[in-house]
C-alpha cells in the first residue's frame, strides 16, 4: 500500500539545516496496521506528513497504492489526498460546524450530492457511535468524542489508507483504548490500511501488526510486533519494550539466591512465551518430571494485539544434571529461556 | 431632547438630518471598503509564506501599498483624493462625495484587520483541509471565513467606528453629516448646545455600533461553545 524508498527530508530553519529523515525506506502492506514509534523529535510526524505531501520530501520516492505521490501535479495531488484519510493529535475539527457538518466537510470538498452525502454522514456517525451528538459543536465534546468525529471525517470519502499522527496522545488511557479498538474494528470491517505514529509502546502493543522504530531520523528496526516485543534488537527498541513490559530483573535479585544445600544447583532464568503455550501448565509439569523447585521472582502476562505474551523470572533449584534437562524440556515446548545467573 | 432646546427647536431637525447623513456615509463606505478590503485581506493572508497561496512577490507588493496608504493622515488623504472624487461624483462637496475618501481610506485598514482575524486561525485546521484535498477557494470559504466570523464581525464594528470619526473630519471640509453641523454651528457661530448635542449623538452612535458588533460576535461564539 505504501512503498517508501530512500526518503530524506531536510528542513531549513533560520539559516541552518535540520535533517529530519535520513534515507528512510519502508513498506506498508495492504490491510495491515503499521506503527511507527520513536522519541520526540525522531522524525515521526515528518515521515507521516510526507506520505500525503503535507511536507515535501527533499529526496526519495513514496508510492501510495502503486502511485508515485511525489510526482503528482496540484490537481492530481488533491484527488490523491481525497483517498488518504488523516487524523490528528489535536483533532483539528472546525469549531464553526456541528459534528454532522464536520463529517460533511470532506464530502463538500469532493462535491458529493447532498442526499447521498447526508446518508453517508449518518452511516459514519453510526460507525463511530456519535449519532446522538450530530447537532453538537466540537467544543461541547470530550476528547475521545472529538477524535471519533475526526475518524468519521477521515473515512468520509472511502479512503484506502488512514494516517494517524499521534491520534491518541491527547487522550487518557481508557479513552485511548476505546479509540484504538475503534481503529482496529475499522481496519477489519473496511479492510483499511492504517499507518500510525506514536511515542507510546502501548498503542503499538494494542493494535499494530508490524512496527518500525525510528531513532534520530533513521529507521533502526522493522518487524512484527511480537518479534520486537520478544526480542528487541536495538537499545531504542529495548527501552520502548521495557516501558510497557518490564523485562529487566532488579539487580539485587541477580546477586541474591535462596539457601540451598551442596548437592543442589540454582539458576535464575527468564522464560518467555508467546501465543498458545501461554495456556499450558508447562512449569508445573517441569517441576513434577524433573523434581525441581521453582521460586517465582517476577511474572507478567499480557496481550500483544490479540496474542497472549508473557514472561516469568524464575529461580529453579534442583540436582545439577536434572536442572539442565528441565530447562531443555521447556525449550522443547517452544518457550524461550534465558539464563540470567548460575549458582 | 426638544425641551432642552427650548426656542432653539430648529436644531432638532438639523441634528436629525446630520445624524442620518453620518449613518448613511458610514454605512455605505463600510460596505464598499469591505467589498475591496476583504478580498485584499484574504490575499494578504493566503499569499504569506507557508500559506495556501504562497506568493512572496505579490504579498510584499500588496503589503507595501497597504502600509503606504495607511501612513497618510486622513486629513491629507481627503485633499489628495479630491480630483478623483470630482471625477467620480462630479463634486468634492457633500455626503455622497465623502464616501469616496472614506472608502479609500478604509480599504487598507480593513485589509489589515481582516488579515489579523484570519491569521488567528489554527494552522492545524488548514492542514486538515489540505489533507482532505481541499483547494484554496474551499479553504477560504469553508475554513478561514467561517472560523473567523466572530473576529471579522468585531473588525467591522471597529471599522465603522473609525469611519464615524473620519466622517466628522470629512464634515469639516464640507462633507456633510455631524462634522459639518458641529463645525458650522459650534465652531463658527459659537452655538455650544449644537456642539454638545453632536458629541452626545456621536457617543451614542459609537456605543451602538460596538454593542451591535459585540452582540453578534458573542452570539456566534456562544452557539459554538
Ligand atoms: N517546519 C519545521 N522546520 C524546521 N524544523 C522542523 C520542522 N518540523 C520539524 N522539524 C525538526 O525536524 C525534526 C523531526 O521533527 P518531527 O516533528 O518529525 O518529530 P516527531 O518525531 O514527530 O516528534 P514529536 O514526538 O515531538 O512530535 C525535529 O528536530 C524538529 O525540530
Ligand atoms: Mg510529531
Amino acid at each position: 500500500m505504501i512503498e517508501i524508498k530512500n526518503l530524506s527530508k531536510i528542513y531549513f530553519a533560520s539559516g541552518h539545516e535540520v535533517l529530519a529523515l535520513d534515507d528512510v525506506s519502508l513498506t506498508v502492506k495492504k490491510g495491515e496496521i503499521f506503527g511507527i514509534i520513536g522519541l520526540s523529535g525522531a522524525g515521526k510526524s515528518t515521515l507521516i506528513r510526507c506520505i500525503n505531501m503535507l511536507e515535501k520530501p527533499t529526496q526519495g520516492s513514496i508510492a501510495v497504492d502503486g502511485r508515485e505521490i511525489t510526482l503528482l501535479d496540484q490537481q492530481e495531488l488533491r484527488l490523491a489526498r481525497q483517498k488518504i484519510g488523516m487524523i490528528f493529535q489535536q483533532f483539528n475539527l472546525l469549531s464553526s460546524r456541528t459534528v454532522f457538518d464536520n463529517v460533511m466537510f470532506p464530502l463538500e470538498i469532493t462535491r458529493v450530492q447532498r442526499p447521498e452525502a447526508t446518508k453517508r454522514v449518518q452511516e459514519l456517525l453510526e460507525l463511530v457511535g456519535l449519532t446522538d451528538k450530530a447537532g453538537m459543536y466540537p467544543a461541547q465534546l470530550s476528547g475521545g468524542q472529538k477524535q471519533r468525529v475526526g475518524i468519521a471525517r477521515a473515512l468520509a470519502n472511502d479512503p484506502k489508507l488512514l494516517l494517524s499522527d499521534e491520534a491518541t496522545s491527547a487522550l487518557d488511557p481508557q479513552t485511548t483504548r476505546a479509540i484504538l479498538k475503534l481503529l482496529k474494528d475499522i481496519n477489519r470491517q473496511l479492510n483499511l490500511t492504517i499507518l500510525l505514529i506514536t511515542h507510546d509502546m502501548n498503542v503499538i502493543k494494542e493494535v499494530c501488526d508490524r512496527v518500525a522504530v525510528i531513532d534520530n531520523s533513521r529507521i533502526v528496526e522493522v518487524g512484527d510486533v511480537l518479534e520486537i516485543f520478544s526480542n528487541p534488537q536495538t537499545p531504542t527498541s529495548h527501552s520502548f519494550v521495557n516501558a510497557v513490559i518490564s523485562r529487566d530483573v532488579p539487580v539485587e535479585l541477580l546477586h541474591s539466591s535462596t539457601e540451598h544445600g551442596g548437592d543442589t544447583a540454582s539458576k535464575l532464568v527468564r522464560v518467555s512465551f508467546i501465543g498458545a503455550s501461554a495456556g499450558k501448565p508447562l512449569i508445573s509439569s517441569m517441576i513434577r518430571r524433573y523434581n525441581v523447585d521453582v521460586n517465582i521472582i517476577y511474572g507478567n502476562i499480557d496481550r500483544i494485539k490479540d496474542t497472549p505474551y508473557g514472561n516469568l523470572t524464575l529461580e529453579v533449584l534442583g540436582h545439577p544434571g536434572l536442572l539442565q534437562e528441565a530447562l531443555d524440556y521447556l525449550r522443547g515446548q517452544g518457550l524461550e529461556i534465558e539464563v540470567l545467573r548460575n549458582a | 431632547m426638544l425641551e432642552v432646546l427650548g426656542d432653539n427647536s430648529w436644531m432638532a431637525g438639523a441634528v436629525l438630518l446630520a445624524t442620518w447623513e453620518t449613518i448613511y456615509m458610514v454605512l455605505i463606505s463600510t460596505v464598499l471598503s469591505y467589498l475591496f478590503g476583504l478580498p485584499l485581506g484574504i490575499i494578504l493572508v493566503t499569499t504569506a509564506d507557508n500559506h495556501i497561496m504562497e506568493n512572496r512577490v505579490l504579498n510584499r507588493i500588496l503589503g507595501s501599498i497597504v502600509n503606504a496608504a495607511r501612513s497618510i493622515p486622513f486629513i491629507i488623504f481627503l485633499i489628495l483624493v479630491i480630483p478623483l472624487t470630482r471625477f467620480l461624483i462630479g463634486t468634492p462637496i457633500g455626503t455622497v462625495a465623502s464616501i469616496v475618501p472614506l472608502t479609500l481610506a478604509a480599504i487598507p485598514f480593513v485589509a489589515r484587520i481582516v488579515e489579523t482575524s484570519l491569521k488567528e486561525i489554527d494552522q492545524g485546521l488548514i492542514e486538515a483541509a489540505i489533507s482532505m484535498g481541499a483547494n484554496a477557494r474551499q479553504i477560504i470559504g469553508k475554513v478561514l471565513l467561517p472560523e473567523a466570523t466572530p473576529s471579522l464581525l468585531l473588525g467591522v464594528a471597529i471599522t465603522a467606528i473609525n469611519l464615524v470619526g473620519y466622517s466628522a473630519m470629512a464634515g469639516i471640509v464640507g462633507g456633510g453629516g455631524l462634522g459639518t453641523l458641529a463645525y458650522y454651528y459650534g465652531y463658527q457661530r459659537y452655538e455650544d448646545t449644537v456642539m454638545w448635542i453632536t458629541v452626545i449623538v456621536l457617543i451614542v452612535l459609537v456605543q451602538g455600533m460596538q454593542m451591535l458588533g459585540d452582540n453578534l460576535a458573542n452570539k456566534i461564539v456562544n452557539k459554538r461553545r
